[in-house]
C-alpha cells in the first residue's frame, strides 16, 4: 500500500507501484488538470509538483511518489488564482491551453527558487514545456509579470 | 412570416429523437434544465424564452445564450464568433453564456479547418443577433405603445428617448418570443460606428478554465462503467494482423481483454486502421497491455516505401513535362534563347501535427445508438464515419465536441472516434481509446512530401521573362481514392497556381505521385511547401541579379491589379472572387508595410546575422514577414525578431488575431528547424519529441510583433496565413546571415541547430 499525500489529502494506493503518477492522478483520483503529451518526460504537460519541486508525472512511478507530498493544479492555490495564474490571464497566454497546467506549475516552480529570472533563466527552466500553438513570448512575459506581482 | 420555432423544437413534437439517457460524469458541458424534456441535441439556446435563431436565446433572467457550432482549437472561434452575435443584438458580454454544439447539420458546415469560421459565418451571427435585437425593440414599442422606429438599443436594454423610457432585454423577452420573427429583409444591421466587440475583440470565454486546470479537453472525459482502450495499429498502412498472441498481455494487471479490429476497405478515409485493440481498467494498464502483445503482421504493398528512394522519385518525376496547370506565353521559347537561366530544386518532407493531446475519443453504444465525446474539428464526419461503422443512421450517432488540446487538421479526421465507437459496441459498455505519443507520431494524416523545380530566366535588367514551376506531391484525395496521384485544384490553388508575379511567360506543372501514407490537411497545408519554392527562388533571383530582395519581390508583383484567372481552374478557398479578388495591391502593401515596420535595409546587421523576407496570400488574407536571424560559428540558429503585415480584411478580434499570427511563426520554426517525417519499409522512423522535434521556447522567435492592415475588405483566414512566408522569410534569412542556401527542409539535416 502506498500512502501519498496530493493536495493536502492523504491518500493511498494498492494498485501497480510502476504505474505513473500522472496515470493516479488523472485515472484514479480524477483530476484531469495535468495533462498526457508525451508519456517520456519530453513535454511537460503533466507537470506537477513532489515535494515543491517540478515533476513530470508521467515518469514518475507511484513507488517513488510514495511519502511524498504531491501538488496539482487543483490544489495549488486555495483562494482564487496563484499570482502565475494571473499573470497568464493578464497576458492572455493560452490558445488552445493543452500544455498551459504544465507551463504554469513549472513557471510557479521557477519563481519559488528564483524570484526574478532572467530570459535566459526562463528559458533553461521552460524548456521542458512544449507548446505546440506557440505561446512561447507570452509565457516568457507572464513570467515577467508575476515575478514583478510575487515580489 | 414565420412562428417561432426551430428545428429540434418540431422535432420534439413529433417525437423524433429520444434521449440516449447517458449520465455523464466529468463532461458538464451541458447544464440540464430543471423542467421539460430535453432531448440529446437541445442546447440552452433552444429552449430559452426567446429563440429566433438556433444560435441564440434569451431567457427571462437576461442571460444570452449563444451556440458555438466551430471546435474551439485555439483560435479562438468559440469566443469571436459570439461575439459578432452580442454586437449585432447589444448585448453585455458578461450575461453572455457561450455553449458548445453537438455535430448537427442545423448549422451548416462545422469542419473548423481551412480558416474560414469568421468568413463563412460572420453575416449569420450578424442575422442572429439582429434578429432578437429587432424583436425585442418591437416588444418594447409595443409596451410603450409608440412607433418602433423611435425605439433604439443601449447595452442590454430597449430605450425610448424622448420618454425616458427603458427595459432589459430579459423583461422583455416573454412578450417577443411572441412575435413574428422577422425576415432578413427587415433587418437593420448596426453601422460600424456602432460596434461595441467587433475590431476591439476580446479574451477567450474559457481563459479562466484554461489557467485553472478546469477546462474539459477530450482527454478529460469520463463516464460511469467506462473502460479505456490503446490499439495496437499495423506499422504499415494497409497492413493486416496475420497472428497474435495476447497471454502476456493478459496478464497485466488491469487488464481485461483484446480485441481484434477490422482493417479500413479500400481507401482509408476516416475509417479506423485495424489492428488489436487492449482493453484496461485505466490507460497505464492498456498501454503496458500493449507492450506485451505479441502480433504479427501482413504489411501489403506500402511495405516497400522509402523515404530516401521516394524522394529522389519525386525529383526526377518534376523535371520531367508534366501536366500543365496554368500557361501564359510560352516559357520554353525564352529559355531555348540565349540569356541568364536559373533552376532549383526545393524540398518539403512529410510532417507531422503532433498536437499536445493526442488523438483520444469516448464513446458509448447502448440500445442502437452512439454517443461519442471528442476533440474533433469534423463532428458531422465523427457521425457519418461512426454511423457507417456501426452500421446505424447519421442521426443517432450524437457528437459532442470537447475543447481541443490543439488540431492543426489532424482532428478534422475522426478515425479515432470511430475506434472507440466500434469497441464500445464490442464490449457493450463506454470505452475511451487513448493514443499514445508514438500512435500521434506514427499514424497520422501527413502534410504531404513535395519536391519542386524552379527554373526562371532573367532578362539583361536582371528581370524575370519566363518562369517554369513544377511540383510534385502524393494528394489528400488519395485518402479516398488509393489511384489519385495529381495534385487537385483545392491544393493546387494554395499558392502554386496564384503566383502573383507579372511575368509575360509563366508555365506551372504538376507530377503524379502514389501516396503510402495517410496524407491529409496540416495548418497552411500546400501553401507551406509552395510558398517555401516561390519565395526561396524569388530571393535567389534577386541575389543572382545583384537586386534588394524586397525591391526585387515588389517588382516581379508588379503593378496593384486583380489577378486574372481565366482558364485555370482556380476555387478561391471556397469564396466568390467577386467578393475575395485576388489583389496583387494588397500583398504590395503588406510588403512595403513589413519593409518598413521592421527597418528592412536601415538596421545594421553583423557577422552571422541577416534578414529574410518572404511574401504570399493564403485562406484569402495578405501576409509578408521579415524575420531575423543569428547564427553562430556551430551553426546554432537564433531567431532574435520576426515582423509580419497583415491583411485579413475585416479582423473580428485582433488580439486573437495577433496569437494566431505569433504562434504561426513558432509552427513555422518547428518546420524549418526539424520537421521531418520519414519512412523505412513503410514504417514510420519517428516516435515522439526526441526524434520529431518542434520549437521550445529557446529555439522559438524571442519577439514576434504582429501589424494588422486596418481594412474594409469582408473577413478572410487567420489560424494558417502566417506560416508560409514565415517558413521562407526565414530559410531567406539564414542565406543572408550565412551565405548558405536552404533548398531541402529541415536545416537541421544541413548542419544548423
Amino acid at each position: 500500500m502506498i500512502q501519498v499525500k496530493v493536495n493536502g489529502v492523504e491518500q493511498s494506493f494498492d494498485g501497480d507501484p510502476g504505474m505513473p503518477l500522472l496515470w493516479y492522478l488523472r485515472d484514479v483520483l480524477g483530476l484531469t488538470g495535468s495533462k498526457f503529451g508525451c508519456g517520456v518526460g519530453l513535454c511537460g504537460a503533466c507537470t506537477v509538483h513532489v515535494n515543491g519541486q517540478a515533476t513530470r508525472s508521467c515518469v514518475t512511478a507511484m513507488r517513488d511518489a510514495a511519502g511524498k507530498e504531491v501538488t496539482t493544479i487543483e490544489g495549488l492555490e486555495n483562494n482564487g488564482l496563484h499570482p502565475v495564474q494571473k499573470a497568464w490571464k493578464q497576458i492572455n497566454v493560452p490558445q488552445c491551453g493543452y500544455c498551459q497546467v504544465g507551463q504554469i506549475m513549472q513557471a510557479v516552480a521557477l519563481l519559488n527558487s528564483k524570484k526574478r529570472p532572467t530570459d535566459h533563466e526562463i528559458d533553461e527552466a521552460m524548456s521542458g514545456n512544449i507548446c505546440r500553438c506557440g505561446t512561447y513570448q507570452r509565457v516568457r512575459a507572464a513570467i515577467k509579470a508575476a515575478a514583478g506581482e510575487m515580489t | 412570416m414565420s412562428p417561432i420555432e426551430n428545428v429540434s423544437r418540431r422535432r420534439f413534437l413529433t417525437g423524433g429523437i429520444i434521449a440516449a439517457g447517458a449520465v455523464v460524469l466529468g463532461v458538464h458541458y451541458y447544464p440540464k434544465l430543471s423542467s421539460g424534456h430535453r432531448l440529446p441535441h437541445d442546447t440552452n439556446a433552444d429552449h430559452a424564452t426567446l429563440h429566433p435563431d438556433v444560435y441564440l436565446g434569451i431567457d427571462p433572467d437576461g442571460t444570452v445564450w449563444i451556440v458555438a457550432s466551430r471546435s474551439e482549437m485555439g483560435t479562438t472561434s468559440r469566443t469571436t464568433l459570439p461575439l459578432v452575435v452580442a454586437d449585432e443584438l447589444d448585448a453585455d458580454w458578461k450575461r453572455v453564456k457561450i455553449e458548445q454544439a453537438l455535430g448537427d447539420s442545423r448549422y451548416g458546415d462545422q469542419n473548423t479547418d481551412g480558416s474560414h469560421s469568421i468568413r463563412s459565418f460572420y453575416d449569420a451571427m450578424r442575422e442572429a443577433g439582429a434578429t432578437a435585437r429587432f424583436m425585442l425593440i418591437q416588444a418594447a414599442a409595443h409596451q410603450w405603445g409608440v412607433p418602433a422606429t423611435e425605439c433604439e438599443t443601449d447595452l442590454h436594454v430597449v430605450v425610448h428617448r424622448s420618454t425616458d423610457r427603458r427595459a432589459g432585454y430579459g423583461e422583455l423577452a416573454t412578450a417577443a418570443a411572441k412575435l413574428p420573427v422577422p425576415k432578413r429583409e427587415e433587418l437593420k444591421l448596426k453601422p460600424k460606428s456602432a460596434w461595441r466587440y467587433v475590431g476591439k475583440g476580446q479574451v477567450s470565454y474559457d481563459l479562466e478554465a484554461l489557467v485553472s486546470g478546469k477546462a474539459i479537453y477530450g482527454m478529460d472525459a469520463r463516464m460511469d462503467g467506462m473502460v479505456y482502450a490503446s490499439v495496437e495499429h499495423p506499422p504499415v498502412l494497409g497492413g493486416k494482423v496475420k497472428s497474435y498472441d495476447d497471454k502476456e498481455a493478459l496478464k497485466v494487471g488491469g487488464v481485461r481483454q483484446t480485441v481484434p479490429m477490422e482493417p479500413f476497405q479500400q481507401a482509408p478515409g476516416f475509417q479506423p486502421l485495424g489492428g488489436i485493440a487492449v482493453i484496461a481498467d485505466n490507460t497505464w494498464a492498456a498501454f503496458q497491455g500493449r507492450k506485451k502483445l505479441n502480433v504479427s503482421w501482413n504489411n501489403g504493398p506500402n511495405e516497400t516505401y522509402n523515404s530516401d528512394a521516394y524522394k529522389n522519385e519525386l525529383r526526377e518525376t518534376s523535371h520531367k513535362p508534366c501536366k500543365v496547370v496554368r500557361n501564359i506565353g510560352d516559357a520554353d521559347a525564352v529559355f531555348a534563347k540565349d540569356g541568364k537561366v536559373y533552376e532549383a530544386d526545393y524540398y518539403v518532407p512529410l510532417l507531422a501535427h503532433a498536437s499536445m493531446e493526442p488523438m483520444v475519443a469516448l464513446a458509448e453504444f447502448k440500445d442502437g445508438k452512439a454517443t461519442v465525446w471528442a476533440p474533433t474539428q469534423n463532428p458531422q464526419a465523427v457521425q457519418d464515419i461512426v454511423a457507417k461503422e456501426l452500421g446505424i443512421a447519421k442521426e443517432d450517432v450524437i457528437c459532442h465536441v470537447t475543447l481541443l488540446g490543439g488540431g492543426f487538421g489532424r482532428k478534422s479526421k475522426p478515425d479515432y472516434v470511430a475506434e472507440a465507437a466500434v469497441l464500445s459496441k464490442k464490449m457493450g459498455r463506454p470505452v475511451k481509446v487513448v493514443w499514445t505519443r508514438e500512435d500521434d507520431i506514427k499514424f497520422d494524416y501527413y502534410n504531404a512530401v513535395a519536391s519542386m523545380y524552379m527554373k526562371a530566366a532573367l532578362g539583361t535588367d536582371g528581370k524575370a521573362t519566363a518562369w517554369l514551376q513544377r511540383s510534385v506531391f502524393p494528394p489528400i484525395p488519395s485518402i479516398f481514392d488509393v489511384n489519385a496521384v495529381y495534385g487537385d485544384p483545392a491544393h493546387l490553388q494554395q499558392g502554386w497556381t496564384d503566383i502573383p508575379y507579372d511575368l509575360p511567360n509563366l508555365r506551372i506543372e504538376n507530377g503524379p505521385a502514389k501516396a503510402h501514407v495517410r496524407i491529409g490537411w496540416l495548418r497552411s497545408v500546400a501553401n507551406i511547401y509552395h510558398a517555401f519554392a516561390i519565395q526561396c527562388f524569388t530571393d535567389e533571383l534577386a541575389h543572382a541579379a545583384g537586386r534588394d530582395p524586397v525591391d526585387y519581390l515588389l517588382e516581379l508583383i508588379g503593378n496593384p491589379r486583380t489577378i486574372d484567372f481565366r482558364g485555370v481552374e482556380y476555387p478561391n478557398y471556397g469564396a466568390s472572387m467577386e467578393a475575395y479578388p485576388w489583389e496583387t495591391g494588397r500583398l504590395r502593401r503588406v510588403t512595403q508595410m513589413v519593409a518598413e515596420k521592421s527597418g528592412w535595409g536601415k538596421r545594421k546587421h553583423g557577422k552571422g546575422t541577416g534578414v529574410g523576407i518572404a511574401a504570399h496570400r493564403s485562406f484569402l488574407t495578405y501576409v509578408a514577414t521579415v524575420v531575423e536571424v543569428e547564427v553562430n560559428d556551430q551553426g546554432e540558429v537564433r531567431i532574435p525578431r520576426v515582423d509580419t503585415v497583415l491583411d485579413a480584411g475585416l479582423v473580428v478580434n485582433p488580439e486573437a488575431t495577433r496569437a494566431q499570427f505569433e504562434g504561426a511563426a513558432v509552427f513555422g520554426t518547428s518546420v524549418v528547424r526539424t520537421g521531418e517525417i520519414t519512412a523505412t519499409k513503410g514504417v514510420i522512423n519517428q516516435s515522439n519529441f526526441h526524434d520529431f522535434p518542434v520549437a521550445r521556447i529557446g529555439e522559438a522567435p524571442y519577439e514576434t510583433k504582429i501589424y494588422i492592415v486596418d481594412s474594409d475588405a469582408p473577413p478572410a483566414g487567420v489560424g494558417e496565413p502566417g506560416v508560409p512566408p514565415f517558413v521562407a522569410a526565414f530559410c531567406n534569412a539564414i542565406f543572408s546571415a550565412t551565405g548558405k542556401r536552404v533548398r531541402d527542409l529541415p536545416i537541421a539535416k544541413l548542419g544548423f541547430s
